[in-house]
C-alpha cells in the first residue's frame, strides 16, 4: 500500500469521531475564557499541551487560582496514561528517526493511539507505514481541535455570565468520570476521591485535590486486591 | 506554566516511544495504579462543583447544580457522550433555575 493510502485510511478511520471531539474543543475554548484566560492563552494551551481532559482541569484550577505546582501535577497525572501508549507504540515504530517519533509523541491522543494500535493488529505494515497512518490520525485530531478551541474562545468572550457556562467545566469532568467507572474498584476509587476532596476542601493550596486523587487511587488498588476479579 | 504542562506531557508521551521497541511491557504494579487515575482524578475534580457549589457542602434539593448533575450523570451513563452530558446538565440547570 502506498503511503498516500495510509494517509487516506487514517483520516477516514478517525473522521467519524470528530463530531464528538469538536464540541469538546469548543467547550475548552469557552471554559478558558470563563476562567479569565484570553484567546491567545486558550489557543496556547491547546497547541502546547494538546490533551483535552488535562486542559480542562488546568483551566478549572487556573480559574480557582490554584498554585502552579498543583496545576502542573494534576495535568501530568491526568496525562500519565500516555506512558502506556508510549510504551505500546515504541514497538511499532522501531528504527524510525527521532524527529519523526517526537512528532508522533506530540500528536499522541487516546483516539490516535486507539485507532492506530487496532489498525496494526495482524497487518504486515512496515514501521514507516504504521507511522504514516498514525500521523494521519493524529493530525485529523489536531486540526479540528485547534480550530474549535479558537472558535470556542472567541465565542466565550461574548457570553453573558447569567448563562452560568462555568457549569460546563464540571459537567465535562462528569462526562469523563461516568464512563471511566467500569467496576466496583473504579467506583471505590471515585467515591473515595469525591468524598475526600469535599471533606478536605478547607486545606490551603488546593491540597485537597492531589490528596483525594492519590487516596482514590490507593482505595481502588486496595479494593481490587481484595476482590479477585 | 502552560509550557511546564506541555513539556511534562511531551516528556511522558515521548519517554517510551523514544526507546525503540526494547520492551513494550509495562510494569504490572504501575499499570494497576494507572487504571484508577481517571475515576479518582475526575471524581476529585468534579465533586466540589456539585456537592459544594457555594463552598459549603449542600446535599439538599436546594442545590440546583447537584440536581442538574444527577440528570447529567444519568445521561452520561446512558450515552457516554461528552456533548449530551453537557447539554443535559446545562439544560437542567437552566430549567431548574427558571422554575424554582
Amino acid at each position: 500500500m502506498a503511503h498516500s493510502e495510509h494517509i487516506r485510511q487514517g483520516i477516514k478511520d478517525l473522521s467519524p469521531i470528530l463530531p464528538g471531539v469538536i464540541p469538546f474543543g469548543l467547550i475548552v475554548g469557552v471554559a478558558a475564557t470563563e476562567a479569565g484566560m484570553d484567546v491567545a492563552h486558550a489557543v496556547g494551551i491547546s497547541t502546547i499541551v494538546f490533551a483535552g481532559a488535562s486542559q480542562v482541569a488546568a483551566i478549572a484550577l487556573i480559574g480557582q487560582n490554584a498554585p502552579v505546582v498543583v496545576i502542573v501535577l494534576t495535568a501530568l497525572i491526568i496525562n500519565a496514561r500516555f506512558l502506556m501508549y508510549s510504551a505500546s507504540l515504541s514497538a511499532h515504530f522501531a528504527g524510525l528517526s527521532i524527529p519523526r517519533r517526537m512528532f508522533a509523541a506530540y500528536l499522541m491522543t487516546d483516539q490516535a493511539y486507539a485507532f492506530s494500535i487496532t489498525r496494526y493488529q495482524g497487518t504486515e505494515m512496515t514501521a514507516p507505514e504504521k507511522m504514516t497512518y498514525y500521523l494521519a490520525t493524529g493530525l485529523t485530531m489536531w486540526v479540528p481541535w485547534q480550530i474549535s478551541t479558537i472558535v470556542g474562545a472567541a465565542l466565550g468572550t461574548g457570553v453573558p455570565d447569567e448563562w452560568q457556562l462555568d457549569f460546563a467545566i464540571p459537567l465535562v469532568f462528569l462526562a469523563l468520570l461516568v464512563p471511566s467507572i467500569r467496576d466496583r474498584a473504579d467506583a471505590m476509587a471515585a467515591a473515595t476521591a469525591g468524598f475526600l476532596v469535599v471533606v478536605a476542601a478547607g486545606l490551603p493550596y488546593n491540597l485537597a485535590l492531589p490528596i483525594a486523587a492519590v487516596a482514590g487511587i490507593a482505595a481502588g488498588v486496595t479494593f481490587e486486591r481484595r476482590e479477585p476479579a | 506554566m502552560i509550557a511546564a504542562i506541555g513539556a511534562g506531557t511531551f516528556a511522558i508521551r515521548f519517554s517510551l516511544i523514544a526507546l525503540s521497541g526494547r520492551s513494550d511491557r509495562f510494569p504490572a504494579a504501575a499499570q494497576r495504579a494507572l487504571r484508577f487515575i481517571p475515576p479518582a482524578i475526575f471524581a476529585a475534580l468534579a465533586a466540589p462543583a456539585f456537592l459544594m457549589p457555594d463552598d459549603v457542602i449542600d446535599v439538599s434539593p436546594d442545590n440546583l447544580r447537584l440536581l442538574a448533575g444527577i440528570v447529567a450523570s444519568l445521561i452520561a451513563w446512558k450515552t457516554r457522550s461528552v456533548l449530551w452530558t453537557i447539554v443535559s446538565g446545562m439544560a437542567s440547570l437552566w430549567i431548574l433555575d427558571a422554575i424554582l
